[in-house]
């Protein structure tokens, strides 16, 4: 069976100081999707996402990677299985160098130290930074951070690869590219992101979260057509589908 | 704001220790030690110590040149504990009375000859311990205390508070901009710099805990691996054995009177 399955079941969070931050969250994504979870501020993107990974425990329901429920035992070879970029790079760089902080997770991982190199040589070709290993992270430029922090999970060859806001504090530039490159990978994706229009271009399947529930989930190009949809959850259609502002031409 | 930013400047220091010189590829280990038995050599003097101390300033010159670090950078670094050392040192002119040195018409007293000898044995410390982290690395050397017999959980909690010491850096230097931009100018009270530290502190605790989940995310135990394993060659036994021997010579005998001897001889 596929590692690359990630599954919720009937996920419930509710945090120490009573918030319910999650409510009964069930959803099935399978190997190669690419899917986005879209939602408000406050929507439980970021406290799902923290589930994937194990950094919370559900309080009930159960998350299942490839067929390994996610448990304490479990915990490393899901970190394996799963990267996690984080939204700021700023707190996913920490090494005083590029190069080490790439070879952070394979070193973690107990490679030798040839493979570790390999590894860091490729993640960092892969996402067009080699150039910058030797400098440290904070000298770098904000697309050039995020590339890093992706890197730096790309060397632990993950089979799922779960972002939260990729293109976040991007130039436009800086974000085209970056939304070229996520679209190459072949990986399980899983984003959060309030870049409808990314989401558009790289997830054909959307998953929407409103106050902690799945409000919708299904193709994308469906839940952006579904205006009441999107207003009752407090989103907006992407620029892409809205009427063009000069001519009033509306897209499809 | 350059103030803030040059006192919690840890990163450059991280930075150097990334350097090649053939002193960077020791065994942190052979560092490690050295550096150790030069403090234990240099504090272990008695409180009026000032003239011997002096020779010993050989081994941070000699670190920092071998292994080319920036001096006016590292200087810098040392001359922050100087007002700790003087703050710790300050009371001894008034206890220690006792007129130990006439000079003409000069006494000086123990109190003042003590107080030297402190300050200078700060800054030896201070040298050797930045010289020994701008060449080995905070991660390396917590790692060579590791493999000689601390315990792992002390290492890793000092490999934090390195880590968390430049996050809240980076907390301040931000907060500080903030403060300065919409502050006129016009000096804190008391009470809003209590407000400002409590922030702070909050702030960083945040901050810090994303960096453990990330680094959690990409497999972090407990066991930091900061680099290509390295080993005890005869490299490294020359270093320890030469250093000791040297550092063990200059607290023993005192070299600075052999010197002025000769220096004497010469003349006459």
């Amino acid at each position: 069976m596929s590692h690359h399955l990630v599954e919720a079941r009937g996920l419930s969070h509710i945090y120490e100081d009573g918030t319910v931050a999650l409510k009964d969250v069930s959803f099935r994504i399978t190997h190669g999707e690419s899917v986005a979870i879209i939602g408000a501020n406050g929507a439980g993107k970021s406290t799902l996402l923290m589930h994937l990974n194990g950094h919370l425990s559900p309080t009930s329901g159960e998350v299942r990677i490839g067929d390994t429920p996610l448990t304490k035992e479990t915990l490393p070879a899901i970190r394996r299985t799963v990267g996690l970029v984080f939204q700021d790079p700023d707190d996913q760089l920490f090494m005083p160098t590029v190069y080490d902080d790439v070879a952070f997770g394979p070193r973690n991982q107990g490679l030798p130290e040839a493979e570790v190199d390999r590894r860091v040589h490729e993640a960092l070709e892969r996402v067009g930074v080699w150039h910058v290993r030797a400098k440290p992270p904070y000298r770098l430029s904000g697309g050039e951070k995020k590339r890093a922090a992706i890197a730096g999970v790309l060397a632990m060859a993950p089979d799922i690869l779960v972002m939260d806001e990729p293109t976040s504090g991007l130039d436009p530039y800086a974000r085209r590219q970056l939304i070229g490159l996520l679209g190459e990978f072949r990986h399980t994706r899983i984003f959060t992101s309030h870049d409808l229009d990314m989401v558009l271009d790289l997830c054909p399947r959307t998953i929407v979260l409103f106050e902690g529930a799945i409000m919708a989930d299904g193709p994308t190009r469906d839940i952006f057509a579904d205006e009441a949809l999107l207003s009752r959850c407090q989103l907006e259609r992407p620029l892409a589908l809205q009427a063009c502002p000069v001519c009033g031409h509306k897209h499809d | 704001m350059t103030r803030v930013a040059g006192l919690l400047d840890f990163r450059r220091l991280d930075l150097l220790a990334t350097g090649d010189s053939s002193l960077h590829r020791l065994d942190p280990r052979a560092k490690v030690i050295v550096t150790l038995v030069f403090i234990i050599c240099a504090m272990s003097f008695d409180r009026y110590a000032v003239a011997p101390l002096i020779p010993f300033f050989v081994f941070p010159i000699a670190v920092i040149t071998a292994a080319r670090l920036p001096i006016a950078f590292l200087l810098h670094k040392v001359a922050l504990v100087l007002p700790v050392a003087l703050l710790i040192a300050l009371p001894n002119p008034w206890f220690d009375r006792e007129v130990l040195l006439q000079l003409g018409a000069l006494q000086i007293s123990g109190g003042w000859i003590s107080l030297l000898s402190i300050m200078l044995r700060s800054l030896l410390a201070a040298a050797a311990a930045i010289a020994l982290v701008a060449v080995t690395g905070f991660p390396a050397i917590c790692g060579a205390l590791e493999r000689m017999g601390m315990p792992r959980p002390l290492a890793v909690q000092l490999l934090f508070l390195y880590r968390y010491m430049t996050v809240l850096g980076e907390e301040a230097v931000r907060m500080t901009v903030a403060r300065e931009q919409r502050g006129g100018g016009r000096p804190l009270s008391i009470r809003l710099h209590g407000a400002l530290v409590g922030r702070l502190l909050l702030r960083t605790w945040d901050r810090a805990e994303r960096i453990y989940l990330a680094m959690c995310a990409r497999g972090f135990t407990g066991d930091f691996r900061g680099g290509p394993p390295s080993r005890l060659g005869r490299l490294e036994i020359a270093y320890v054995a030469g250093w000791s021997g040297l550092l063990l010579l200059l607290r023993t005998h005192d070299v600075t009177q052999w010197l002025g001897a000769a220096a004497l001889g010469v003349l006459r």
